[in-house]
């Protein structure tokens, strides 16, 4: 839709404010984002920096108290597939089948049959999960949910990928090859990404722009680009180093989480 | 091989838990027989269950005997005191099931699905929903007077309430999740009504329809004691009438096959229709 380099999605001062009077709770404030066609971005920080209420404020179902959020060059007020959606585990529906998982949307959609199980067949392919496509979600081991997961969202051909989180329950050895994928996928489909993670390692794995999130009220504390030729060498000196940069930041704020928490406690 | 094995000892772990599963109840039935021919229990009270057994037989069998001329050999082998009496305590049932079920099955989609209608409907539900269905019997029959009628207007009440709270509460308590996925999918309205949260809420569902036509069960009995003179309620007060313990006794061992195979029957369609659930597996 856009032309690469071209804003995909833009946050303009976005303040989220649950509960109301003395219980107020500021998860989000002021936030100021542009992210450019193609672009993938990760939002890292600890539980409770409002990177998912900007998520969920960016995929509509929770808009913001102020400001507004401009997605292919409109205002998001729903939900919508012009910004699929990969959750955490779980958000499958579990008696639909696999493939029917994937073509619901496109059956949304209204598009004629024989194009949904065409296109239904390639994803499964791509994905590599034709095998399970008749299977249910409950016989599918946790990575494989999340590679139909991401082909539901796919199918949606939306221009705009949102991840909450989506590898976060998995070990890690499929935690690697489904970020490889992902990487692939990201490349041949040309999608624009925002993917939430409190993972440095997974952040700096696959970002070309990590933004680091304070604690409440969340704000941005830093927006830090990732230069790294890809595929990206955990191993690498310079991944190391970056990793212990963005280390000391996540860090700070998890030590005001943690904070807050016990504060909490002791009320 | 190893699968003709697997199966062949498979079978033989299930022969050998059935027939541990039979010890107790056959104990019981021996000494049960013992007692009763050593004249120790009078047999007005408590029949043997040999006697029981021979008058189930005797109220199973034809009254009349075979007469092409008269009716089909099918119609004939169905035409004892019990299968007559059966066949229409099931009619009841079913009937009263459904008249219940059909009105609460989309009462209850309503009332989980708008909150709106929740709350003007709820205290209503509230109020009825702790009366016995038996407590109606007097309404009952003062609106209907006697016959099936007040017998499918019990029965209906019975079946009613435990599938409208399931529902309900089914509805209700869909999770966010599959309600936020489907809407970033673009379904809306009609569609995510009944692609998602029907679905998501069928658990639920089935479970009251199970419970409400165990209780549908209960009450065609008393209903058949009370305002008609066929079916297996009505048959065993009479028998009652008449000092027929064994009649009685082979009276309430058909209502409880009755009731097995109705259960049975609805634990079938649980699993097919929740073949997709967790833990469905055996």
């Amino acid at each position: 839709m856009n032309d690469l380099g071209s804003p995909q999605l833009q946050i303009e001062g976005v303040s989220k404010v649950f509960g109301s009077g003395g219980t107020e709770v500021v998860a989000l404030n002021d936030i100021n984002l542009s992210i450019t066609a193609g672009e993938f971005v990760c939002l890292l920080g600890p539980s409770g920096c409002g990177k998912s209420t900007l998520l969920n404020a960016i995929a509509g179902f929770s808009l913001p108290t102020c400001g507004r959020v401009v997605a292919n060059g409109a205002e998001v007020a729903v939900p919508g597939p012009d910004r699929a959606m990969v959750f955490q585990e779980y958000a499958l529906f579990p008696w639909m089948t696999v493939a029917a998982n994937i073509s619901f949307g496109l059956e949304i959609k209204k598009i004629p049959k024989a194009e949904i199980i065409e296109k239904v067949s390639t994803l499964l392919e791509k994905l590599q999960i034709k095998e399970f496509s008749d299977r249910f979600p409950k016989d599918l081991s946790g990575g494989m949910r999340q590679r139909v997961a991401i082909a539901r969202a796919l199918a949606l051909d939306s221009p705009i990928l949102l991840m909450d989180e989506p590898f976060g329950a998995l070990d890690a050895l499929t935690r690697r090859s489904l970020q490889e994928e992902l990487l692939r996928i990201w490349m041949e489909f040309k999608k624009t990404i925002v993917f939430v993670t409190h993972s440095i390692e997974e952040s700096i794995y696959l970002a070309d722009r990590i933004v680091v999130m304070t604690f409440r009220p969340g704000t941005i504390k830093q927006v830090v680009p990732i230069d790294l030729p890809r595929p990206r060498d955990v191993a690498s000196s310079r991944f190391i180093t970056i990793q212990k940069q963005l280390s000391q930041m996540v860090m700070e704020e998890q030590m005001r989480f943690q904070k807050d928490e016990a504060e909490h406690l002791r009320v | 091989m190893t699968d003709k094995n697997g199966r062949l000892k498979n079978g033989m772990a299930i022969f050998k838990r059935t027939l541990q599963g039979t010890i107790v109840p056959v104990v019981l039935l021996i000494v049960w027989e013992a007692l009763t021919q050593s004249g120790f229990i009078n047999p007005q009270i408590l029949p043997a269950p040999s006697q029981v057994l021979l008058k189930w037989i005797a109220y199973l069998k034809p009254l009349e005997p075979y007469d092409p001329a008269n009716m089909s050999y099918l119609a004939w082998l169905f035409s004892g005191e019990l299968p007559h009496d059966a066949l229409a305590s099931i009619i009841r049932v079913v009937g009263g099931f459904g008249i219940g079920a059909g009105l609460a099955l989309p009462l209850g989609l309503l009332m989980g699905g708008s909150a709106r209608f929740y709350q003007l409907m709820n205290p209503l539900v509230q109020l009825l929903r702790p009366i016995p269905p038996i407590a109606y019997i007097p309404l009952a029959i003062l609106w209907f007077g006697l016959g099936n009628p007040p017998a499918f207007f019990l029965i209906s009440l019975g079946a009613f309430f435990p599938v409208l709270m399931n529902t309900i509460s089914g509805v209700r308590t869909v999770d966010e999740i599959y309600i936020r996925a489907a809407r970033n999918l673009g379904a809306s309205g009609a569609t995510l009504f009944l692609r998602v949260i029907l679905p998501a809420a069928t658990p639920h569902i089935l479970t009251g329809l199970r419970v409400g036509i165990g209780v549908a069960f209960i009450v065609v009995i008393v209903a058949e004691m009370i305002a008609v003179n066929n079916g297996l309620g009505f048959r065993i007060l009479e028998a009652r009438e008449f000092m027929w313990s064994d009649k009685i006794i082979a009276g309430m061992i058909t209502i409880g096959l009755l009731g097995l195979a109705i259960d049975t029957g609805m634990d079938r369609i649980n699993r097919y229709l929740l073949r997709w659930h967790r833990g469905m597996d055996q």
